[in-house]
């Protein structure tokens, strides 16, 4: 299992466009990713679980992926994080 | 026999094709008990995917013919349909409870949207419609309804339709729908503006198109009288064609005036702009003609989002609205909020009487962080062209002083920071509250300008709520009461060496037209498309010999009375 915290930066929380591009590269691997978020778990390859949270800006998140891919889920879901300006 | 319906025209022209009726069928879902359940699964499974497919045309278009921002909401919209979450509880329905496909998707999808309608986020509530807009999508599907989407019209139509919501309205092919007609709506109705944009024939609160037997016939829309004629006679496609003709060739004749400055028969000048609410607007204006930005409406820049926008994000709109104007006037009026326009995360409590309560400059002098950041994004944005900012709903001068007080310390501040600010912006205010038309020769003495906005000078001098159809008879913009007030502001800001514009409907209106000219209107601001119209009626207008009927006009009795006089004796723009 591999596991990475963010800090929201992204004004605008996650919502819309860059919780679809999110959502769209955990897609891409096998493992399970989850996203959690002020104590709620969510799937992360489910946009409305991801939109359901209504994560604002400065918010504590973590992601988790647990499967033969969890690494390079964690690695490319970082990069969409910094590449979407989204947190770090 | 031809059947003609009446509703009103939302964007002037004719067009005549054969009807589409844009169904929105209903569904009707029952419950059955499945025994084959791993093929009640492929059942799903395949109806998701078509569902999908027709997403995937529907996102194409939208790409080209909208651009990738419009087309986003189709790519969320296809991965609604491709979220586990959604997919494996209707499964696991259909697997655990044995019940068939559409009863387990529309238990699933209901769960979701009544979720994300619960949310006290304004963002997240609207998607609840897209939820709901994709699983009708498989639903129907699925039923084995038809379900038309505007975006997959490949013949030349006239679209017919209870409604057109703002996805519909996104997917109109121009090349094949010619026009569309629906049973609601009103001028300024979602639909109604985007067929103005669009420049294609419309007209909206038919009330019954939708029930006419249409199927297969051939429908005349009129956008200029706001008539529909279903299976025209021969003699009515020939009429209508010769109508269809001389408009597009006034319409020819008007794009003549487009780099042309306003000049009415007896050489005198006026100032033809219009009115924006985004920086895309602008490139309307221009082609239009406009000589300016008479009202730029900064609460779109507000609405539809879940946050107040940065100084950042509003600096470079206005930043953007100045530099392609290029030097022509742009008048910005700060943030009008409250009454209809509500922004939720504001969590501004309900109000009883909302249009005479806490909105527009009332709260801005309240809430004075928005205030200032709105202030500090427009002075940094002046240098960039001809700002001129605008303040809404002032009713007393001290609410007047107050606001133009922060702007000049916001002012003060941005150069304390070595930030250039322009010395030339002019300072005004609207005249929508009839105390300021009244102490219109007060407030002369310290706005640069005025600029009446009608819709609301209307609402509040009749004291009738123009949303409220019983009374809808009340708003009446040629009533002498009305141009009274209008002559007050006028003359109060010529005696002080000041200009005066309006940039309500009414400033764009053939039987306005020559009244405001007459009563020495400086700036008429109005939607773009209907400045050139305006252009050539002006050609045709003496200024001089209208304003000695003035006197006349405002002795007359009623609206009807005015309208009639102004008929017999100016030219209007024959349309």
């Amino acid at each position: 299992m591999a596991e990475k915290n963010f800090t929201v930066t992204s004004e605008s929380g996650i919502h819309a466009r860059p919780a679809t591009a999110l959502v769209n590269k955990a897609g891409q691997y096998s493992s399970d990713v989850t996203l959690d978020y002020n104590g709620k778990s969510v799937n992360l390859k489910s946009i409305m679980g991801v939109m359901s949270l209504g994560i604002q800006q400065n918010s504590e998140i973590t992601i988790k992926a647990e499967g033969s891919d969890a690494d390079e889920a964690i690695a490319g879901l970082t990069e969409v994080m910094e590449n979407e300006g989204l947190g770090k | 026999m031809s059947n003609q319906l009446t509703g009103i025209g939302a964007s002037a022209g004719i067009a005549i094709a054969k009807a589409f009726v844009l169904e929105n069928p209903a569904l009707e879902i029952e419950q059955t008990s499945i025994s084959d359940t791993g093929a009640e699964i492929e059942r799903f499974e395949a109806a998701v995917h078509r569902a999908k497919e027709e997403l995937e045309v529907i996102k194409n278009h939208a790409n080209e013919q909208l651009g990738e921002d419009k087309a986003a909401i189709f790519a969320a919209h296809l991965l609604v349909l491709s979220d586990p979450e959604l997919l494996n509880a209707v499964k696991d329905k259909v697997n655990n409870e044995n019940v068939n496909a559409e009863s387990a998707m529309s238990d699933v999808s209901n769960m979701f949207i009544s979720m994300f309608e619960n949310m006290d986020n304004e963002y997240m509530k609207e998607r609840a419609a897209d939820i709901r807009d994709v699983s009708k999508r498989v639903l129907a599907h699925l039923l084995g309804v038809t379900f038309t989407s505007p975006g997959a019209i490949t013949d030349e139509v006239i679209v017919l339709a209870e409604d057109l919501t703002p996805s519909d309205t996104a997917q109109l092919n121009k090349q094949f729908v010619k026009g569309f007609a629906t049973d609601i709506g009103g001028r300024t109705s979602h639909s109604a503006i985007m067929a103005r944009s669009m420049e294609i024939p419309a007209v909206v609160g038919t009330k019954t198109i939708t029930s006419e037997d249409v199927e297969g016939k051939i429908v005349i829309i009129d956008g200029i009288d706001g008539n529909v004629i279903v299976d025209p006679t021969e003699e009515e496609i020939a009429q209508y064609t010769k109508k269809k003709e001389h408009f597009e060739a006034k319409k020819q004749e008007w794009a003549k005036l487009v780099n042309e400055p306003t000049t009415t028969k007896d050489e005198k000048h006026v100032e033809l702009a219009a009115n924006i609410g985004t920086p895309e607007d602008v490139k309307g204006v221009l082609e239009n003609g406009g000589e300016g930005v008479g009202l730029y409406r900064t609460e779109f820049l507000y609405m539809g989002r879940n946050e107040l926008p940065s100084e950042e994000e509003q600096f470079n709109a206005y930043k953007e609205v100045l530099e392609k104007m290029d030097g022509k006037p742009v008048v910005i009026r700060t943030l009008d909020i409250g009454g209809d326009k509500e922004l939720p995360y504001l969590n501004l409590p309900k109000e009883m009487n909302p249009f005479l309560g806490f909105r527009a400059i009332r709260l801005c002098l309240e809430e004075t962080e928005i205030f200032r950041t709105q202030l500090r994004a427009l002075l940094r944005a002046s240098v960039f062209g001809n700002l001129k900012v605008m303040f809404p709903m002032i009713a007393t001068v001290g609410e007047f002083r107050q606001a133009k007080e922060m702007l000049l310390t916001v002012k003060e501040e941005l150069i304390g920071e070595g930030i250039q600010v322009s010395e030339e912006i002019e300072i005004g205010m609207m005249v929508e509250i009839p105390a300021t038309a009244a102490m219109a020769d007060v407030f002369a003495k310290e706005v640069d300008f005025f600029s009446v906005g009608t819709n609301d000078l209307i609402q509040y001098t009749m004291a009738a709520d123009r949303m409220n159809q019983k009374v809808s008879y009340l708003y009446q913009p040629y009533n002498p009461a009305i141009l009274r007030l209008v002559k007050m502001v006028i003359d109060a800001a010529h005696k002080e060496g000041k200009w005066a514009g309006m940039c309500g409907e009414m400033a764009g209106d053939q039987i306005a037209i020559p009244i405001l000219l007459g009563l020495g209107l400086d700036e008429f601001s109005m939607s773009a498309t209907s400045i050139l119209p305006a252009r050539s009626q002006m050609t045709k207008l003496s200024k001089e010999e209208i304003s000695s009927h003035i006197d006349h006009i405002l002795s007359l009795a009623t609206n009807e009375e005015v309208v009639t006089y102004v008929q017999e004796n100016f030219a209007t723009e024959e349309l």
